[in-house]
């Protein structure tokens, strides 16, 4: 839309509004990475200056060499691609038969599917403990992949679904008239199209992964199993004073999240909408 | 037909084993006591749980907060979510990148939003008790988080953070969806732009926006990990909300069964109040 008569003020106003809503998005970050790089001694007298007098990269470098966290950082990546990876194939299947079949109880399945988004999952927290505790899997990262892929399945299902639902079926019926068999055309054919669409529901399974906490908590308190968040907790109660080595080891945990957010920035409209609007 | 099961039941198996079956040990439990510190204490108990919920005073203030925690952060995520969509929805100078960095916050893993505005509501660290002391709101710069008055809003503050680019995102989807032709028409015939807003976009935007703040209140009520790290329920369980008071029970206390009790209460609110929506939603439409 075009809008012919411009009125000064409003686009005044317009960009005022527009600062704020980048300042408001981006100032708690740059305050992490402002306190990661101020110099220890200088905390408590320049610690609520907008810019150090001195910058440093020690704490980075105390984080990295002298504590675990690179170790948690490896646990967390482990758990992240593995429930990213599994779930993305599971949901591609069955993001494939909601698209492409009409079947008895689908209707019941997709309900079944929408209510587990909607429950509170804390209200599994014991049974999973429980269920965990007497495989003896406690302290496992397989575990945390099995139990993450199950509460990522839904969304993943309906977000591939939408993104099978936008190729057009001709194109897997010509190639089974050339003699494939159907899953033969939704690997050599279907499946190369949703590349996209297989990107984004790897990078959002990512994303939930990397950040989940409560779970974590709760079925791991081996310090060599540690995923990123609880290991940080960890941190954060035992040594809560030190703010810089703090802060430099949440900036680490931002790397991973904010390149995937780069990747899949562009289908995240796309992506919510269809989550939102089926969910 | 068998060939869609083949695609769908390792997804269906999945999501029996790990959610539905736990789902039914899980209300199984609140009717059992279960201490892990206490082993002795096991076995059914009846209602005995329901009847120490009801006469729980952390409960009721947990009920409480969860309602205001919920009206709080869905209420503004809402108002400046919508209002960055429609900023998003016009043509300016740097939009793709604008819109990258505004959106960047919902990427960020909530442990680490959380943790990032407890340090900003820190004095000794954080500017924010210093820039509201200079405006008069706080008499000295003291950490909010520490006030049972004002606690809440620590937690509040970093939900509305977290939370305004999804609203943004799904309500800008929406808004492309409108059919220029409906402008155009309006503007041929001399509307002003805030009559376009309530005529064309408030109504076209209306059911999204129904279904997008049920879904979010209801996620908004459980979700428990912002308060849980930044304030861990206190100061006195004024920031206590239901979902944390279900975690803490269970992960510090380990009574699986008392924890259970309060999950199922919570979902029959959320279940109650899901009803209530939709019911809402059919008698609107039939007027």
């Amino acid at each position: 839309m075009s809008v012919t008569r411009t009125n000064p003020a409003l686009t005044l106003g317009k960009y005022v509004a527009l600062l704020a809503y980048l300042l408001f998005a981006l100032f708690p970050l740059y305050w992490l990475v402002k306190i990661a790089i101020t110099p220890d001694r200088l905390i408590f007298t320049e610690g609520t200056d907008l810019w150090p007098s001195t910058t440093t990269l020690d704490n980075f470098r105390t984080v990295i060499f002298q504590t675990d966290f690179m170790a948690f950082f490896g646990n967390s990546l482990y758990v992240s691609l593995g429930t990213a990876a599994v779930t993305t194939i599971l949901a591609a299947g069955a993001g494939y038969a909601f698209s492409r079949f009409d079947f008895g109880g689908k209707k019941i399945i997709v309900a079944v599917m929408l209510i587990t988004q909607m429950f509170p999952l804390l209200m599994i927290i014991a049974p999973i403990y429980k269920i965990v505790a007497s495989l003896g899997m406690l302290n496992s990262l397989t575990s945390l992949i099995v139990v993450y892929t199950a509460f990522n399945i839904p969304f993943a299902t309906f977000l591939m679904q939408s993104f099978f639902d936008a190729i057009p079926k001709d194109l897997e019926e010509a190639a089974m008239m050339d003699g494939c068999t159907r899953f033969q055309a939704l690997r050599k054919v279907i499946l190369p199209l949703t590349l996209p669409g297989l990107g984004a529901t790897l990078g959002f399974v990512f994303t939930a992964a990397w950040s989940e906490l409560l779970f974590a908590l709760m079925l791991i308190s081996d310090n060599e199993s540690m995923t990123f968040p609880v290991g940080l907790l960890t941190f954060v109660s035992r040594f809560s004073v030190d703010w810089g080595q703090m802060m430099a080891a949440g900036s680490l945990a931002l790397i991973p999240s904010c390149l995937f957010f780069i990747f899949i920035q562009r289908y995240l409209v796309q992506g919510l909408t269809s989550g939102a609007v089926k969910g | 037909m068998v060939e869609p099961f083949l695609y769908l039941s390792p997804a269906i198996v999945l999501i029996g084993t790990i959610i539905l079956i736990p789902l039914i040990i899980g209300i199984s439990y609140s009717f059992q006591s279960i201490e892990i510190l206490n082993p002795f204490a096991t076995g059914w108990v009846g209602f005995e749980n329901y009847v120490d919920l009801w006469s729980d005073r952390r409960f009721w203030i947990a009920l409480e907060n969860t309602f205001w925690w919920t009206f709080w952060s869905v209420s503004f995520q809402f108002l400046l979510g919508l209002g960055l969509a429609l900023l998003l929805n016009t043509q300016f100078f740097g939009k793709k990148l604008f819109q990258a960095l505004v959106f960047l916050p919902w990427a960020v893993p909530t442990f680490l939003s959380a943790l990032t505005w407890a340090w900003l509501f820190n004095p000794t660290i954080g500017p924010l008790p210093h820039w509201m002391a200079a405006l008069g709101i706080l008499d000295e710069p003291y950490n909010i988080m520490g006030d049972p008055d004002l606690a809440l809003w620590g937690p509040i503050v970093a939900n509305i953070w977290f939370g305004v680019p999804f609203f943004a995102i799904t309500l800008l989807a929406a808004l492309q969806s409108i059919p220029g032709e409906l402008y155009e028409a309006a503007e041929i015939d001399g509307a002003s732009p805030w009559q376009t807003f309530t005529k064309i976009t408030l109504p076209f935007l209306a059911p999204m926006i129904a279904i997008t703040v049920m879904l979010r209140t209801i996620w908004i009520a459980n979700f428990a990990d912002l308060i849980f790290v930044m304030t861990g329920g206190g100061p006195a369980n004024s920031t206590q909300i239901l979902s944390t008071y279900i975690f803490t029970t269970a992960f510090r206390r380990l009574d699986f069964g008392f924890a259970s009790t309060i999950a199922v209460a919570l979902l029959i609110i959320l279940l109650v109040y899901a009803i209530f929506v939709l019911w809402l939603r059919k008698k609107l439409v039939k007027v």
